[in-house]
């Protein structure tokens, strides 16, 4: 028990940490799980984030109301955002968010109620570790269950081929806004909790580099499989502690470690990490395929 | 199903792929598609299947206009079809590919399965039962739980077909549903497409394969130029001077 | 009056630079139809690269500027062989190769980091000799007139390359269709690479100029230009090598008009990043673009 209090006592922050980043990669995965490749997750993070933390600070909202607020308030610009944006393909809709997410960074460093640059300073320490790791279970056994249901099969469909799915049913338009907006519920919310963990929050926490890490959970970890998301962020928010621990300390080596393993993931590993474990993977991969004639 | 196609046309930057193109199929009865390639005949199929919406005409199914209808609510209106180059969900199992085929007949409520309630695992077990009978149906159920892409090409064509019939349509729309299958695979097919059009349902085909167009359509409609060349039965289609010219030479051309 | 026309003309200036910049990025994304997020660490190891062979090495900036757009090509072949051919037959070779290249973007920023430092670096003075020249209350900075007449001979010379030279025309030719380039005879292959050496050698000349212009490089300075090129790729439209030019100027002119107006540098981004997702959602072929955005 006393080791327990004393690991916490050091690796409380990251375990927090940890825990809040598998929470935003999760909602990521729903909305890649529909195909749908989003650069805007940190920016509704910071949307939750923010929202939650001036209700509790400025307006003495209860905690977990201000929270669910903010959650809702992402959902619904994600909502607003996800309908005219959900018509570009791959890329152009990652930039399509991307400068979302730069839009709503540029806002919260301008506007008075945010704090600016400095960010927004005093938040109550509401958030405990026990509550985000219940969210986390919560929103992984939903979203696991989510599989093979009829949403689940929609989303996975449309993965697969956009156009397939609407010839055999499938409103295409409806399904990925869904997947659109639950991500966006799902990281307001995450940005709720982390708003109540630190006391403050500030621009730079929901930026673009933010926005491409959450990217790097889901393709390490594999966006397969609801777990996977969660592992890449496991293991990638405790590799800077783990090679602490084993004496590197440099930044350039952590972050070329970073780096490395993703290309070598994305390289060697197509369905991230969870396929050296899982059926789910490795064994489809290598089922063999014969040539396909050209089209005529 | 009753198909009534009424002047459609669809042109692209100015080409006109369909020119006014005029069809009726009638419920039970299977169709043929023929025609040297760019005569319209994918687009037909595309515009009927609404993944392209006609730039002028009707399109008519049971009575009611559709022609504006996205892809998906003319799906929810009873019609399916393969695709030429062959759409399926390559990551997906055969058995997979068929239930996620049954989205139009398979409620799956999302509480029941959260809750892990006995009704959703009765119903799962009733799909998947109905997935193995659409897989059986084109002789495929034993490769079930292999992945899409492992199968032969010519398995990936009686796949999709599975995954079509998976959600009960009333009109079947079969893009060259045996290019590139063996002579026995093509014959399985072609019974396939007999026993389903004798159950009532609707099949409108494009097939560059002539004896199998011949023997199994009642009626045939020729496209050259995104125009009807001439509609009739396959003897008086075979017969027809300009088909032999425009067809059956533009193929020797190609071959 | 004067102060518009001076604030003008400096748009003018960075917006050459910008230019550049994406003329690169967009070559890329115009034959491959890939997002190369790694252009601008190529961009920033450019810039320092010149100022180290300037510092250390002792050459003139004549020389160093050559010599590290050299080496900046040459990074660009690995690139390419390291991120981009493994994928090239993947069926998802658009989104693995934007994760690639995403990989790579890291690794090139931690080699800078560990190379140079993370500190803020500029040329030492009188590196280019500066002469003034003023006109009532504008001034122009012969830094200036060179910045602009280097950044337009680059893109002059590489719009003749494109349509006059055999090797340029094959870049066209693969950029319009790889398959039947390849029946005609084009060794794809070596021409996707030859693209990727022109593109990091003009991102890399675009890091060196941008250096000079604002006295100051960093391992992070890429990261606001990665963004501003992606809005000037997408206003110009993808692929497009004159709509590149003219963003780029378009975006130096929208900037420097923001200060101008609002009075404030806050604002300076948001207008771009807004115009961005207006582009994107009004006329996603951008300005002079003819790539696909949307699923058809």
């Amino acid at each position: 028990m006393e080791a327990l209090c004393q690991f916490f006592a050091i690796y409380g922050s990251l375990v927090n940490f940890i825990g809040i980043n598998a929470l935003l990669a999760l909602s990521l995965y729903l909305t890649m799980a529909a195909g749908q490749l989003s650069l805007g997750s940190a920016a509704f993070a910071g949307i939750g984030g923010y929202t939650a933390g001036i209700l509790t600070m400025k307006l003495g909202v209860p905690f977990l109301l201000s929270v669910a607020a903010g959650s809702i308030l992402s959902g619904l610009v994600g909502l607003i955002i996800g309908l005219p944006v959900l018509r570009l393909r791959g890329v152009f809709l990652a930039i399509a968010t991307l400068s979302f997410g730069e839009v709503v960074r540029i806002a919260v460093l301008n506007l008075d109620i945010t704090g600016g640059a400095q960010g927004l300073v005093g938040i109550p320490n509401l958030t405990k570790t026990w509550g985000i790791y219940l969210a986390l279970a919560v929103a992984g056994y939903t979203i696991a269950r989510l599989r093979h249901s009829r949403i689940g099969w929609c989303f996975e469909s449309i993965r697969e081929d956009e156009t397939a799915a609407s010839a055999m049913g499938i409103n295409t338009t409806y399904y990925k806004t869904l997947s659109f907006v639950l991500g966006a519920i799902l990281a307001g919310f995450a940005g709720g909790l982390y708003a109540h963990l630190n006391y403050i929050i500030t621009p730079r926490e929901f930026g673009f580099s933010v926005a491409v890490d959450l990217l790097i959970f889901n393709i390490v970890g594999g966006i397969r499989v609801w777990y996977g998301p969660v592992l890449g962020a496991v293991l990638l928010t405790a590799l800077p502690e783990i090679l602490r621990g084993t004496g590197v300390t440099a930044g350039p080596i952590r972050m070329a470690l970073n780096g490395l393993i993703l290309l070598l993931v994305i390289l060697f590993l197509p369905n991230g990490l969870v396929s050296i474990f899982g059926r789910t993977g490795q064994e489809r991969e290598k089922a063999p395929v014969d040539a396909v004639p050209e089209e005529g | 199903m009753f198909v009534h196609v009424k002047d459609v046309t669809r042109t692209f930057g100015g080409v006109k792929a369909l020119d006014g193109i005029s069809l009726a199929v009638k419920r039970g009865e299977v169709h043929g598609l023929i025609g040297p390639n760019g005569a319209g005949k994918t687009t037909l199929i595309n515009v009927l299947s609404g993944i392209i919406a006609p730039s002028s005409g009707e399109v008519i199914l049971d009575n009611s206009p559709v022609q504006t209808l996205p892809a998906y609510k003319l799906a929810a209106r009873g019609v399916a079809r393969t695709f030429q180059n062959i759409r399926l969900f390559p990551a997906m199992t055969c058995l997979e590919n068929v239930i996620a085929g049954q989205h139009l007949v398979a409620l799956r409520p999302f509480f029941p399965r959260l809750f892990c309630l006995p009704s959703a695992g009765r119903q799962e077990k009733e799909h998947r039962r109905q997935a193995m009978d659409c897989l059986a149906r084109v002789g495929i159920e034993s490769k079930a739980h292999f992945p899409a892409r492992a199968l032969s090409y010519g398995e990936r064509r009686r796949l999709e077909i599975a995954r079509a019939l998976a959600s009960r349509p009333r009109l079947l729309l079969l893009d060259e549903p045996v290019a590139g299958m063996r002579q026995q695979e093509v014959e399985q097919v072609g019974s396939l497409i007999q026993s389903l059009a004798a159950e009532g349902m609707t099949i409108l085909l494009i097939e560059h394969n002539m004896s199998f167009v011949m023997g199994l359509c009642a009626t045939i409609t020729v496209l050259n130029f995104g125009r009807t060349l001439v509609t009739g039965n396959p003897n008086q289609v075979s017969r027809h001077p300009e088909v032999i010219e425009a067809y059956l030479g533009a193929s020797e051309n190609n071959a | 009056m004067d102060l518009l026309a001076q604030q003008l003309i400096n748009g003018l200036f960075i917006g050459s630079v910008y230019g550049l910049f994406a003329v690169g990025y967009t070559l890329v994304f115009g034959v491959l139809d890939i997002l190369n997020l790694a252009h601008a660490a190529v961009f920033t190891l450019g810039g320092l690269l010149a100022l180290w062979l300037v510092e250390t090495g002792g050459l003139s900036i004549w020389l160093a500027f050559p010599v590290s757009v050299l080496c900046c090509g040459i990074l660009g072949l690995l690139l390419d062989r390291v991120a981009f051919v493994p994928l090239r037959q993947r069926a998802d070779s658009n989104f693995s190769g934007l994760i690639s290249s995403i990989a790579m973007a890291i690794i090139f920023e931690s080699a800078a980091l560990g190379l140079f430092g993370a500190r803020t670096v500029r040329f030492p003075a009188h590196t280019v000799p500066v002469h003034i020249w003023r006109w009532g209350g504008i001034s122009i900075t012969s830094l200036q007139v060179e910045i602009v007449a280097i950044s337009l001979l680059l893109m002059v010379a590489l719009t003749q390359f494109l349509n006059r030279a055999r090797a340029g025309k094959a870049i066209r030719a693969v950029a319009e269709n790889d398959r039947t380039s390849r029946l005609l005879g084009i060794h794809v292959d070596g021409i996707i690479a030859f693209t990727f050496f022109i593109s990091s050698a003009l991102g890399g000349a675009a890091g060196i100029l941008f250096g000079l212009y604002f006295d100051s490089l960093s391992p992070d300075m890429g990261r606001s230009i990665e963004l501003k090129g992606l809005a000037v790729i997408i206003l110009g439209g993808m692929g497009s090598i004159p709509g590149a030019i003219l963003g780029g100027l378009a975006f130096g002119l929208s900037e420097v008009l923001t200060v101008a107006i609002t009075g404030t540098s806050n604002l300076r981004d948001a207008v771009a990043f807004t115009v961005l997702f207006a582009v994107l959602i009004l006329r996603p072929s951008g300005l002079l673009g003819r790539k696909k955005m949307r699923e058809a």
